[in-house]
């Protein structure tokens, strides 16, 4: 019985490796260098879901038929975010980063992996707060044009805000939440005034080159997806995004330990992941 | 007494929800010091629970427990519990990989994803372990790990603080063993 176990396991694993390869010739989305494992998990949950006969039928499915391809892409993207996510990071951040920045006659912030926008707003409505927003400019990327989509619209299911306002509340938020947003019935609209100095744009971190002269770069649970390779690949970017003294924020399980790129940056707050780049000597 | 004793297990994962800690507890302190394998546990927490499992799990002084980190490499001997608020899965490389994709049977870390993916890595070396909780978290999983010719333990539902997950594990995935909390701690000692 295990033989034939594994020997299915292995044929799958070529089918998936097939499908990923089919997605980067025919849409240049280039999953190669993510966890298997997440790929494996979340193209099988399709698979189930497609009544498709075989991995490889799917694949046919990717290279002529642009929903179905829509479809896994929402599959593969991570696009589960909350406001204030990790409020402890965002307590930080005020403490820390913040107040730095105000010093700065004009902040640029880059979001990179920014979902479905929530922490983008969280980062907007902190900025807010602290008197920075009239004079800071986010960039919100992400390589996923769908979700960007979503983002744009600052609008969430109603079912969400009880748990966004705890996490705002445990973040230090100085007001009250709903002084934020809008609601119906269903939904929740963020007010204006947090969405108007974002910029948000198709940005692809595995192919695309890094934006130039960054006070902040937060990129927050994204890397975990990517091998070692990839991973430093990408805080090179992030290097090279950011001058001496600019900041980096990174996932609560993501940190530099491990990168070629460990010395151009120190710790700021280590355990929330908050770091600065070095001057160069 | 026990399928495939003499079989050269590699790693051991288990899974529990409500009533984990107590039970935990029990196995971790009876466990021997120089138990020789990995232990990879998935317990479900509150999603804003800081690191007190591994800390409260570590301070029986048997075997080291800690959290697991993200690409790191399960070592012998070491325990690892799935950090609140991130699924673990078994990268096929062997090394850990975090993600904060949507819960699984309401749950983030979920027992399924971890046996899973540890069923695939470690096919028949693995040894899986269900305790006692209140939802289904983990019965595929577990069936997942017997069909990769794994060795399967639930803890006793009589025994358990809550029966749901090892009644509904016993149920669907038809274990190759039940036993009590004492039991799977001689056990586990008994691979030595």
């Amino acid at each position: 019985m295990k033989k034939k176990e594994e020997e299915n396991l292995e044929n799958q694993d070529i089918e998936i490796r097939l499908l990923i390869e089919a997605l980067y010739l025919k849409y240049g989305f280039d999953f190669r260098n993510y966890s298997k494992a997440h790929l494996k998990r979340r193209i099988l949950n399709r698979f189930q879901i497609s009544g498709l006969g075989s991995i490889t039928e799917m694949t046919r499915r990717v290279v002529y038929d642009s929903e179905f391809t829509d479809q896994l892409l929402m599959d593969l993207s991570i696009t589960v975010t909350e406001m204030f996510r990790d409020p402890s990071f965002y307590k930080a951040l005020r403490q820390s980063v913040l107040p730095v920045l105000r010093t700065y006659p004009h902040v640029k912030i880059w979001h990179a992996g920014c979902a479905s926008g929530e922490e983008v707003y969280s980062m907007a409505i902190m900025l807010k707060e602290e008197g920075l927003l009239h004079k800071t400019q986010i960039y919100a990327t992400d390589f996923n044009p769908m979700i960007i989509r979503y983002a744009k619209k600052a609008q969430y299911p109603i079912s969400r805000i009880k748990e966004f306002t705890v996490s705002y509340q445990k973040a230090g938020g100085k007001h009250s939440f709903s002084d934020y947003y809008t609601a119906d019935d269903e939904k929740a609209k963020l007010n204006e005034v947090l969405r108007k100095n974002i910029v948000f744009a198709n940005h692809n971190l595995v192919t695309d080159s890094g934006f130039a002269e960054m006070n902040l770069v937060v990129c927050r649970n994204v890397l975990i997806y990517f091998n070692k390779q990839l991973q430093d690949k990408v805080i090179g970017l992030f290097m090279e995004s950011l001058p001496g003294g600019g900041f980096l924020c990174l996932g609560s399980k993501e940190n530099l330990q491990f990168s070629s790129h460990y010395n151009a940056f120190e710790p700021v707050v280590d355990n929330e992941r908050i770091y600065i780049k070095k001057y160069s000597s | 007494m026990f399928v495939g004793e003499e079989k050269g297990y590699q790693a051991v994962v288990i899974g529990s929800s409500a009533g984990g800690l107590h039970a935990l507890k029990t196995i971790f302190e009876s466990l021997d010091g120089k138990f020789p394998l990995p232990v990879i546990v998935v317990q479900h927490m509150s999603p804003d629970a800081d690191d007190y499992l591994a800390t409260f799990l570590n301070s029986m002084k048997k075997i080291r427990v800690k959290e697991a980190d993200e690409k790191e490499i399960p070592k012998a001997g070491v325990a690892y519990i799935a950090p609140p608020n991130y699924h673990l899965l078994m990268e096929h490389d062997g090394s850990f990989t975090l993600t904060i994709g949507e819960r699984v049977n309401y749950a983030r870390p979920s027992v399924d994803v971890l046996f899973e993916t540890a069923a695939e890595f470690y096919g028949e070396d693995l040894i899986g372990i269900i305790l006692t909780g209140a939802n289904n978290d983990g019965s595929l999983g577990l069936k997942k790990i017997k069909e990769h010719g794994g060795l399967t333990i639930v803890q006793d539902p009589n025994e358990a603080e809550s029966d749901t997950m090892p009644r509904t594990a016993l149920e669907m995935a038809k274990p190759d063993h039940v036993l009590t909390l004492k039991e799977i701690a001689n056990f586990l000692n008994s691979l030595i």
